[in-house]
């Protein structure tokens, strides 16, 4: 399964969109990873949604209320990508928080990922310090465990990147997901800090939406990942958010890609 | 790595990375200052002229009698300055944060009572204050919110999920998520990431020394029953810390049951929870079977969380605790019942314990000693009792 993820980055810097699961409901949503894999994503991070997502923004946070109301559950989306997994061949993820994992049972989830075809699972919540909970788990069943560093990192980012897995997840700025008008950080500073420590692939979340920013963070990293500029545009759409979704990942594959 | 903070199974800090450097600070701080007589010095001092401590502990005598079993004894942090408990752990942080050089302090409060004493200590201590607050509360405890803007803080009214303290918590720790290096999160209940459950139980287990002390010189024993309420339960840990060692004192706090722990409307953890992962620690929550946080209620502010302190949880995994849980409709008799009993108006949260009492004191021996926390005053909850007996107060 983590063999999958290496081949997201191979040869080429990765476009990796993410989108709420159920949002507004599950048929949209596997319309949108259809047409994001058609469209040049070379990752998909599929988002459980969690009642209270600490670490989102306003536009994730509401995806998430309205994909609980319609009634999306941790089973329904564990069905979802085993009809995804007949013809989409991308590699991809899980976004959740550790309760989502927590209360299924983290060996009941953990199987479940391996079994319908699912390559990592990324949880905002665990840090390194409770990474062991889960970790030992995901490496049972081939399951990447992704983790994260963000620009408050200091002193931390060799530990993290050493045990990294898949592919490590660059938080760009401080605070929660969502569109920024511009980035601060200094990535090319965070980057080589990890590249000092491991040859693990980096991909720059949080706070880009334009072709331009992509591009800007994907030539210091091995890829960039977009959020809340998608789940904006599932919202706008509703229902038929899978062609709009599909011209943007477009636009902003190809911009990585040039690179 | 270790996971730290563990109170048996529960605790740990499961919070985004961004956070972590904060709370490791957080800690080395702590560990520094906890034991440095300095700061001790002047925390006492504050403790002391500032808030008015050591709180008394009344005999309540009238009360004692009407039930007709155990001696009763009232710990008053209702008297102290801001009216309630909170204030002994915001004092605590909020001079450990300028030691730490911060010049800004937020916090997410319920009932409002940790707010006012946030935005006090951070007029005190010439910070900025910003106070984040469930939108629905914000009509339940709108003098609250009036007393946190006349201290300065600014106050942000949170519309998201249920609106209530959760939500408070959630946007609090967001927004200490974008902005670490001049801000101190201080949160008010025993709850959180480590080290927040072990430094605010430290900051509010003056309640069970003094208790200890005054029951010592007043009885020259320790007591049979120590109840306090239960929301992250801060007031409950701090009245328990000092008697956990002491087996032959009963420990009981009292949830939130709302309208009754069979009903959806319902904050009793304990009575009704399963063991999670929110807000930064392992413990008992509220949630449904795919671990989505269930939206609680309960007549109280204060006590309408869907978690419990982890140290709580493990208390009640060990027996060394126990949990009840108290209707609004008890709740509500037993803030009546001490307001004409004693003359003391408790806090909506603080009748939740009251009313066990009034249940478990005719149950006990003449020859036994109970005490009952009253966590806070009632003043702020008088509107809200009118109109839950039907009468409409314009304050």
């Amino acid at each position: 399964m983590t063999e999958r993820i290496r081949s997201a980055f191979q040869g080429k810097k990765a476009f990796i969109p993410f989108i709420t699961c159920g949002d507004p409901d599950l048929e949209t949503t596997a319309a949108i990873v259809r047409s994001m894999a058609q469209n040049g994503a070379d990752l998909i991070e599929l988002g459980i949604p969690f009642s209270d997502p600490t670490a989102e923004g306003p536009v994730i946070q509401q995806a998430n209320l309205r994909a609980l109301s319609a009634g999306t559950t941790t089973d329904k989306i564990f069905d979802l990508v085993r009809d995804l997994r007949k013809d989409v061949t991308v590699p991809m993820v899980f976004m959740t928080y550790a309760n989502v994992v927590f209360s299924y049972g983290a060996e009941r989830f953990i199987s479940a990922c391996a079994e319908i075809g699912m390559d990592g699972i990324i949880l905002p919540d665990v840090p390194l310090e409770e990474k062991e909970e889960f970790a030992p788990l995901c490496r049972k069943y081939g399951i990447a465990m992704i983790s994260l560093i963000a620009p408050t990192s200091a002193g931390r980012v060799a530990t993290i990147a050493r045990q990294a897995e898949g592919f490590l997840y660059v938080v760009s700025s401080l605070g929660v997901t969502g569109v920024r008008s511009s980035i601060s950080t200094d990535i090319p500073s965070l980057i080589a800090q990890v590249r000092a420590a491991s040859s693990i692939p980096c991909a720059i979340g949080f706070g880009i939406s334009t072709p331009e920013q992509a591009s800007a963070m994907a030539r210091y990293a091995d890829g960039a990942i977009v959020g809340s500029a998608i789940v904006r545009l599932a919202a706008q759409y509703g229902r038929d958010a899978a062609g709009p979704i599909g011209e943007y990942v477009s636009q902003m594959a190809r911009a990585v890609h040039e690179l | 790595m270790t996971s730290k903070g563990r109170f048996g199974i529960h605790g740990g800090q499961y919070i985004p990375e961004t956070l972590m450097n904060a709370v490791i600070e957080l800690e080395e701080a702590y560990l520094h200052f906890k034991d440095d007589p300095a700061f001790q010095r002047e925390l006492t001092d504050l403790f002391n002229d500032y808030a008015g401590r050591p709180s008394r502990l009344y005999y309540a005598a009238r009360m004692t009698r009407d039930l007709g079993g155990a001696k009763i004894y009232l710990k008053r942090e209702d008297l102290n300055h801001t009216g309630a408990h909170k204030i002994n752990n915001v004092l605590g942080q909020a001079l450990l944060a300028k030691k730490m050089g911060k010049t800004r302090l937020i916090a997410e409060t319920g009932a409002g009572q940790h707010g006012v004493a946030t935005a006090t200590a951070a007029a005190l201590m010439d910070m900025e204050c910003v106070v984040f607050m469930g939108e629905e509360d914000t009509r339940r405890q709108a003098l609250n919110v009036y007393r946190m803007r006349l201290l300065g803080a600014q106050v942000i009214p949170v519309k998201t999920g249920t609106a209530t303290l959760k939500d408070a918590v959630s946007e609090a720790m967001r927004e200490w998520t974008s902005r670490i290096s001049d801000t101190h999160y201080c949160l008010g209940s025993v709850m959180g990431p480590h080290p927040f459950p072990t430094i605010v139980r430290d900051f509010q287990a003056v309640i069970s020394r003094e208790i200890k002390a005054q029951l010592m010189e007043k009885e020259g024993r320790l007591p049979d029953a120590v109840l306090a309420c239960v929301g992250g339960g801060s007031n409950a840990i701090g009245s328990f810390y000092h008697f956990i060692p002491d087996a032959s004192v009963r420990l009981i706090g009292c949830e939130a049951a709302g309208r009754g722990v069979d009903t959806p409307e319902t904050a009793a953890t304990i009575a009704t929870g399963s063991l999670g992962i929110f807000h930064g620690m392992k413990s008992y929550f509220c949630q449904d079977q795919y671990g989505q946080i269930a939206p609680v209620y309960s007549i109280s502010a204060g006590l309408d969380y869907p978690g419990i302190g982890p140290e709580h949880a493990m208390l009640h995994d060990t027996g060394r605790a126990e949990y009840v849980a108290v209707t609004d409709e008890e709740a509500v008799n037993a803030f009546e019942y001490l307001s004409r009993m004693e003359g003391i108006i408790p806090a909506i949260e603080s009748a939740h314990a009251v009313a066990h009492a009034m249940k478990l004191a005719p149950q006990m021996g003449k020859d036994q000693l109970m005490v009952i926390t009253i966590s806070g005053r009632g003043d702020k909850d008088c509107a809200a009792i009118a109109r839950y007996r039907g009468e409409d107060l314009s304050e």
